[in-house]
């Protein structure tokens, strides 16, 4: 069904909507800053930074016990013996925890994440990201979507939870089986997880035996109030790591390319100084923020004049009030040393990205090796760009040729 | 010049030591915190406005005396 009106039927799947959502950001954040829908289960959109960071500040109203932007799938049939055998449900904490949970969940993972923890990946990631680049330049031409962006996070991730190189096509796929492809089909959605949960408990089984130089190693050593995580606390954060770590920054990746190949000026410009990299990443991280988030209205309130109420569902659009003229000057311009940039592509308040570190170093060294390999690329004449969204925003095939 | 902190917002954005590692750096938990007593030296005031014009919390506070 074609969208009637974005106001207040909104499809956030809608194969034009999804290449290209910026005109309608625009229109609603003057027209109707909140605007909501039916489809999907139901849910509101505010599109405006003032509204979407004060929701995401505001953890007394809004819940993040559901974060994806279509509602979860019924539980599976073995659901039950699932929680006894764990020992408790499992979700993805922290990032689907409100407090008082939220703090030591939230604290267990950070340091894991800070900018020297991080710091270790970068030589491999410039490894990667150089071989890659290498293959795709000696070919003349390739998919920078699917040859390079999707490459890059899913190996840093597994090298982080301690995992071998050669699940990387394994991880990709359940990765978009949750985020992507199952966000507008429950069945794919609920088989991922369930596998995902399945191997991780697999892998936390393993680390008992044998502890290793790993992520889930070390928070099962960990202790809260001299208790060790519960297995299903671990295997959550094992499963956020997992899935939050890995489209997300390809995505971002691949948008940066995206730009790179049909802005020639800002590419030549980046070559020239490379010493702009620190707010380029920035400026590219809002311009073309890849992730919307969502929340559960906890008590009823009103935003913006609009009346939610207790369960509904509301899609906080980072992208959307990342270029919001209200905060933003000419907004939908990327200004490479753009110097006042409050962008909020990593979410705000409490639940700010805990990767964010981790991203922003592989989408620098992501653009930082392309553009020494292939300083002069362009889109491929007459190939189709395809794009992803709904949770996620970024091109999915983006293919190009170098010289 | 001199640069304030406003500790229970910073949220760990690390906008500020990416953008001005002379000013600000990282605790172990990735959230901000003075290198030294927040003076700005000559040549460092442009790094400690891009510090504050890009803290998403609205942390930072430049004391422009």
């Amino acid at each position: 069904m074609p969208v009637s009106s974005w106001a207040d039927d909104y499809d956030i799947f809608d194969h034009d909507y999804v290449a290209n959502p910026f005109p309608v950001w625009d229109e609603l954040r003057g027209t109707c800053p909140v605007a909501h829908t039916d489809r999907w289960g139901g849910s509101w959109m505010p599109t405006r930074y003032e509204d979407v960071s004060a929701i995401a500040h505001d953890t007394e109203h809004f819940s993040s016990r559901e974060v994806l932007v279509t509602p979860a799938p019924e539980p599976p049939e073995d659901g039950e013996e699932m929680v006894l055998q764990l020992g408790g449900e499992v979700a993805a904490p922290p990032i689907t925890s409100d407090p008082p949970e939220h703090q030591w969940a939230r604290r267990l993972i950070l340091p894991m994440f800070a900018p020297k923890a991080v710091e270790k990946y970068e030589p491999i990631t410039r490894d990667l990201c150089r071989s890659l680049v290498q293959d795709l330049v000696a070919a003349g031409k390739g998919d920078a979507a699917v040859g390079y962006a999707q490459q890059i996070p899913v190996r840093i991730i597994a090298k982080m939870l301690g995992i071998p190189e050669s699940m990387s096509e394994t991880f990709t796929q359940w990765v978009r089986g949750a985020l992507e492809l199952g966000a507008t089909d429950p069945e794919v959605r609920q088989e991922a997880f369930k596998e995902i949960i399945t191997y991780l408990f697999e892998e936390v089984t393993k680390r008992k035996e044998h502890p290793g130089d790993d992520i889930l190693s070390e928070l099962l050593a960990a202790e809260v109030d001299g208790e060790p995580v519960p297995d299903y606390h671990v295997i959550g954060t094992g499963i956020l790591i997992l899935v939050a770590g890995i489209d997300t920054t390809w995505s971002a990746i691949g948008s940066a390319i995206w730009h790179l190949a049909t802005h020639p000026e800002d590419r030549r410009r980046l070559v020239a100084e490379p010493d702009l990299m620190p707010l380029a990443v920035e400026e590219l991280l809002r311009a073309y923020s890849p992730v919307t988030m969502a929340r559960v209205v906890k008590e009823d309130v009103e935003v913006n004049g609009c009346p939610m109420k207790v369960d509904d569902r509301v899609l906080l659009s980072f992208p959307s009030a990342n270029r919001d003229p209200e905060v933003f000057e000419r907004p939908n311009e990327v200004i490479l040393d753009r110097a006042k940039n409050r962008h909020i592509a990593f979410g705000a308040g409490i639940h700010r990205c805990a990767g964010s570190n981790l991203a922003r170093m592989e989408l620098r060294v992501a653009i930082e090796e392309f553009l020494r390999a292939a300083p002069e690329f362009s889109l491929e004449d007459g190939a189709t760009v395809t794009w992803a969204g709904g949770q996620v925003r970024g091109p999915r095939q983006l293919p190009v040729v170098f010289g | 010049m001199k640069v304030r902190l406003i500790d229970d917002k910073c949220q760990g954005h690390g906008r500020c030591y990416a953008l001005a590692p002379e000013l600000f750096e990282s605790d172990d938990y990735g959230n901000a915190q003075l290198c030294g007593d927040g003076s700005v030296l000559p040549g460092q005031e442009d790094d400690a406005r891009l510090a504050a014009d890009n803290c998403p919390e609205f942390a930072i506070e430049l004391d422009e005396a």
